[in-house]
């Protein structure tokens, strides 16, 4: 066996893949908050009684999940500036680029989990809140959208963890996130080994990070006393419920 | 009981509505005045709900007229023709008609003081301490001061609508609508809860209570109506209604509860 461990662990701490993690981590998580927006817009409109509102938000998610994310990233990034003479400009790059395209493909599928998270909620609910005088914006906001939410975290984690590794896409659009740091380096050294190890951790580590994220989102959306006291006691805050 | 030449506190006229092609409401009228608890019985599907969901603008009627204190709501005027207002519109006068369901509908995410509160700090604009100390004494009027940080998943069914009660008292409604309240309770807590609904009529709370419990009606209502086939068919005091009922169709439906 060829693996030199010395190599692994200067790699793994390395500033090339700290950074590398750490554009990974930061696309995946502003796309999935983008999607989440674009998703929200799209499910509302799926759900619309609205005839055009609709026949453009099916259309939207019709038309991204049938295109390979892949060929979407290509399209932001090279067909971009062919169409619109202003992203040829240094402010245009990768990173933006990818930011763009796994949000609007996320937001997709990211509807289509915010509209069965929507329609989950008892339609008790929206009416009880009518009746106490809400608008249809205090109804959503602080009736709707809280259980909505709910049932959304468990597949939305599902989808975070998707996007962070859909982040490696971007190495073809020569962004230097995780996969990318690996593939420069091993062009240079061939230790695929040490290289690829060195991101499976950073992948691993990112990921465990996120269910324990998810699982403490599932534990404060739980709804009961004992849920409400562990998430609650930060100090300073909210009161320490009895 | 109120002096009959008041001003109604609540009326509707001529209400109607229609689910597709089945009418559910042919033409109701009816009135309360301040301080008068008004009981509606009769059998599933013969327009009680339907009537409270109207006056509680959570419908819009095909026709009629809907008054709160001699104001007509719901509606407005526009170029000589009264079309239905906006949601928002109706959000704001929909605050003083309190409405209690037959499932409670409590808010899941909020334990009992907040789901008491949500209504002041959202509609009113309460400030916060102050919906606080709202929330917190009519809890105990509803005899759950000890259970303000609980959710509805763990509370009983009794418990939850005693909640759902004290959630549409702190509006300071004009009037209280009441949707079989009672109905989806396990017998044994039924009383706690009819208790707090008797206890609210003593204090002068203007009620209509759609029910079963014929007892109650009895025991509470100022007066009893009987409603059939989209029609009130008999409102009578509860002595008059229960004693002597005059429309063959209540003697009947009386026959049955009883």
């Amino acid at each position: 066996m060829q693996f030199d461990p010395a190599i692994f662990w200067q790699q793994l701490f390395s500033l090339e893949y700290v950074q590398g993690a750490g554009i990974a981590l930061g696309l995946a998580a502003l796309s999935q908050v983008l999607a989440i927006l674009i998703g929200f817009a799209v499910a509302v409109g799926r759900i619309s009684r609205k005839k055009t509102a609709r026949a453009v938000s099916g259309s939207y998610v019709w038309f991204f999940r049938a295109i390979p994310t892949l060929l979407v990233l290509l399209i932001v990034w090279n067909a971009g500036p062919q169409l619109i003479p202003a992203l040829t400009e240094s402010w245009y790059t990768p990173f933006l680029a990818a930011l763009i395209a796994l949000s609007v493909v996320e937001g997709a599928y990211m509807a289509e989990i915010l509209r069965s998270a929507l329609l989950s909620v008892d339609e008790g609910q929206p009416l009880a809140a009518r009746a106490l005088g809400m608008t249809p914006s205090q109804v959503m906001v602080k009736v709707i959208i809280p259980q909505a939410t709910r049932i959304a975290i468990p597949p939305t984690g599902n989808e975070f963890i998707g996007l962070v590794k859909y982040t490696s896409l971007a190495s073809v659009i020569s962004l230097r996130e995780l996969l990318t740091t690996a593939q420069v380096g091993v062009s240079v050294t061939f230790r695929y080994a040490e290289y690829y190890a060195a991101a499976i951790i950073y992948y691993l580590v990112i990921v465990s990070v996120l269910m324990v994220l998810q699982s403490y989102f599932e534990r404060k959306f739980r709804w009961t006393t004992k849920a409400a006291k562990v998430v609650r006691t930060r100090p300073g805050k909210e009161e320490v419920i009895l | 009981m109120s002096d009959s030449t008041e001003q109604p506190i609540l009326r509707v006229k001529n209400l109607q509505k229609s689910y597709g092609h089945n009418p559910v409401l042919k033409g109701v009228d009816f009135e309360i005045q301040r301080g008068q608890v008004k009981a509606v019985l009769g059998p599933s599907g013969s327009g009680k709900s339907t009537m409270l969901r109207l006056m509680a603008l959570l419908e819009t009627a095909d026709d009629g007229e809907i008054y709160l204190e001699s104001k007509r709501i719901g509606v407005a005027e526009r170029k000589g023709h009264f079309v239905p207002l906006s949601e928002r519109a109706m959000a704001h006068q929909r605050a003083d008609i309190g409405m209690v369901f037959q499932k409670f509908n409590l808010f899941p995410h909020l334990n009992a003081l907040h789901n008491v509160m949500v209504g002041m700090t959202t509609v009113r604009k309460t400030h916060k301490k102050e919906a606080e100390k709202t929330a917190h004494e009519m809890l105990a009027r509803v005899g759950l001061a000890n259970r303000a940080h609980a959710f509805p998943s763990e509370l009983s069914g009794g418990q939850q609508q005693r909640v759902a009660i004290a959630r549409a008292l702190v509006m300071n409604p004009k009037v209280l609508l009441f949707d079989e309240p009672t109905s989806a309770l396990d017998p044994e807590l039924v009383g706690e809860v009819l208790e707090v609904m008797e206890s609210l009529a003593r204090e002068g709370m203007t009620m209509v209570v759609v029910t079963h419990e014929v007892k109650f009606a009895q025991r509470v209502a100022s007066e009893v109506l009987m409603f059939d086939g989209g029609y009130i068919i008999e409102q009578s005091a509860p002595e008059q209604f229960f004693g002597n009922p005059q429309h063959e169709r209540t003697r009947k439906f009386l026959s049955h509860v009883h």
